[in-house]
């Protein structure tokens, strides 16, 4: 990857919005060459998505659940943890899915509008996939950080307006 | 109590009494009377203290680290400064006599005078530059000579210029690149010559270095660097703008045996020591803070290029900033002077900037905007003065 997709990248992985001629001006890269390299990085799925960050916590209508499930799982044979996790990932409830290191072999990001919701995935779904050993199932209780933004109070600007 | 007919002698020394107070005193009443300013007029990285170095001050203070320290600094520290220095700018100077750990560079260049300077003394300082510069020359008993760099030279100065103004009272020279306000920055080639002229005329020679992390295209030289220079070079830095330490007020120079000997004698009455709780957290930046000053360099670096490129669309004339956080653009194509755009700007679209004629020699007819805000505010920046500046081109 060259300097300026990475450039390029770093900028709109902070803001996805920004326009192109900001963007132009800040990397001194100009219009259509960036477009050409978000083109490319598109394809190459570099870039997968341009998403929003939103604290549905504030949202009285959208009020959901999150869980973290550890997951133990029997690999098979040829394919390893990779069938059982296509299962598992297909689920659109599934909102991440992660092959870990340590005591469990997957975690899965669970959303759900209760926990009874998330309780039945869990049992109905979840555990009865053949290869499925055990579950233990963690929820969220309060989202301080996601994706590198902190939820509560934005860092104000503290300096004085006028300094040498 | 004396008695009411006697005119007194006034109870402030006459040394004070003569020295001006900063211009930029008055703009900072003038814009903090006002309501909903975006402000370019702030001399200070926007970013926080990175959490790491917080984080290693508080502990230190948990661990009960609250004493003074050494007089020239915790020594751990110093020796960190050394490395550093070493690693990033090619400078070799010994922590145990050759360091001083100083409440901000403030501090360090206001010793460096007291120790070099009997009255009368002369000492030439590149301008427009910072605004501690003059007033700690003149408090320290010398006669602040002003050389005034320009917008065609990139805002360097040539020994040419220098040269012209040395006197045989002339002691010192003052220089600090990357500058502020203009951000210009001096090559190898550059500072080359001025050494030379240092050597000839046997000048001591300050130099500020604390912009020296925030050099955008190119690596910074030390003066102090160059061939022959330490012995004469007070090499002036510290953590307040790579580290965004700011409010820390941590800062260090760098000498010779005898002039570091001078000011830590200086700073022990005056001062006794840098406060303890933050030398350590300066110790965590150095040691692991280098990665967040790339990451906000490279943050600079990419606002620089948006706002440089917008005054190019206001029909403002404006060099590109090799380093700092500043940029210094031409005013003069409006007819206005420095103090009249800044204070129409301010009153008339509320952006607040800081007027380049109280910089010094040079200045008049500049302004000088920092770009140590947010994208959002150059954004709407830029759009208020390009309205501003339609209005009175």
């Amino acid at each position: 990857m060259t300097d300026k997709e990475l450039e390029i990248l770093r900028i709109i992985e902070e803001d996805a919005r920004i326009d192109l001629n900001t963007l132009a001006k800040m990397t001194s890269i100009n219009e259509e060459e960036i477009k050409a390299i978000l083109k490319k990085l598109e394809e190459k799925k570099v870039i997968l998505n341009y998403s929003t960050v939103v604290d549905w916590s504030k949202v009285p209508q959208a009020e959901q659940v999150t869980a973290m499930i550890d997951v133990k799982v029997t690999p098979k044979r040829g394919v390893g943890f990779d069938e059982v996790a296509e299962r598992i990932y297909r689920f659109t409830e599934v909102q991440a899915l992660y092959l870990m290191s340590g005591a469990y072999d997957l975690q899965v990001v669970i959303e759900g509008k209760t926990m009874q919701e998330i309780a039945r995935f869990v049992s109905e779904k979840l555990s009865s996939i053949d290869s499925v050993i055990s579950t233990t199932t963690h929820f969220q209780l309060k989202k301080y950080k996601h994706d590198g933004i902190v939820f509560e109070e934005g860092e104000e600007d503290r300096r004085i307006v006028v300094t040498p | 109590m004396s008695p009411l007919n006697v005119k007194t002698k006034s109870r402030l020394s006459s040394r004070v009494q003569d020295i001006q107070p900063s211009g930029i005193r008055r703009f900072f009443d003038l814009a903090s009377s006002m309501d909903n300013i975006i402000s370019l007029g702030v001399g200070e990285p926007d970013f926080i203290t990175p959490w790491n170095i917080r984080e290693a001050s508080i502990s230190s203070m948990e661990r009960g680290f609250t004493a003074y320290s050494a007089n020239a600094g915790v020594l751990e520290l110093r020796q960190e400064i050394t490395k550093y220095m070493y690693n990033r700018f090619d400078v070799d100077y010994d922590a145990e006599t050759e360091v001083l750990v100083t409440v901000g560079a403030s501090e360090a260049i206001d010793i460096g005078c007291r120790a070099i300077l009997d009255p009368g003394d002369e000492v030439i300082i590149v301008e427009p530059g910072f605004v501690s510069y003059s007033p700690l020359v003149s408090m320290a008993g010398g006669v602040p000579v002003s050389v005034g760099t320009r917008i065609e030279d990139d805002f360097k100065v040539s020994a040419e210029q220098i040269r012209a103004a040395i006197t045989a009272n002339t002691k010192a020279l003052m220089i600090s690149f990357p500058n502020n306000p203009t951000g210009a920055v001096m090559l190898r080639e550059d500072l080359q010559e001025i050494a030379v002229l240092a050597e000839e005329h046997d000048l001591i020679v300050f130099s500020d270095e604390i912009y020296a992390e925030l050099s955008y295209d190119n690596q910074h030289v030390s003066f102090a660097a160059l061939e022959g220079m330490k012995e004469r070079t007070i090499l002036i830095s510290g953590f307040s703008k790579a580290f965004a330490m700011t409010g820390w007020r941590l800062g260090f120079v760098m000498a010779p045996p005898d002039l570091l000997a001078a000011m830590l004698k200086l700073h022990q009455y005056s001062l006794m020591c840098a406060p303890t709780m933050a030398q350590y957290g300066a110790l965590e930046a150095l040691k692991s803070g280098m990665d967040d000053v790339e990451r906000m360099k490279q943050s600079y670096k990419q606002r620089r290029g948006f706002f440089v490129e917008s005054f190019a669309e206001m029909g403002l004339a404006c060099h590109m900033p090799g380093g700092a956080f500043y940029a210094f653009p031409s005013i003069k194509a409006t007819g206005l002077t420095s103090e009249e755009f800044a204070e129409k700007l301010l009153y008339e679209e509320h952006v607040a900037v800081v007027p380049g004629d109280i910089f010094g020699a040079g200045g008049e007819g500049h302004i000088r905007c920092s770009y140590a805000t947010s994208m959002d505010n150059l954004q709407e920046a830029t759009k208020r003065m390009k309205r501003f500046v339609s209005k009175h081109l």
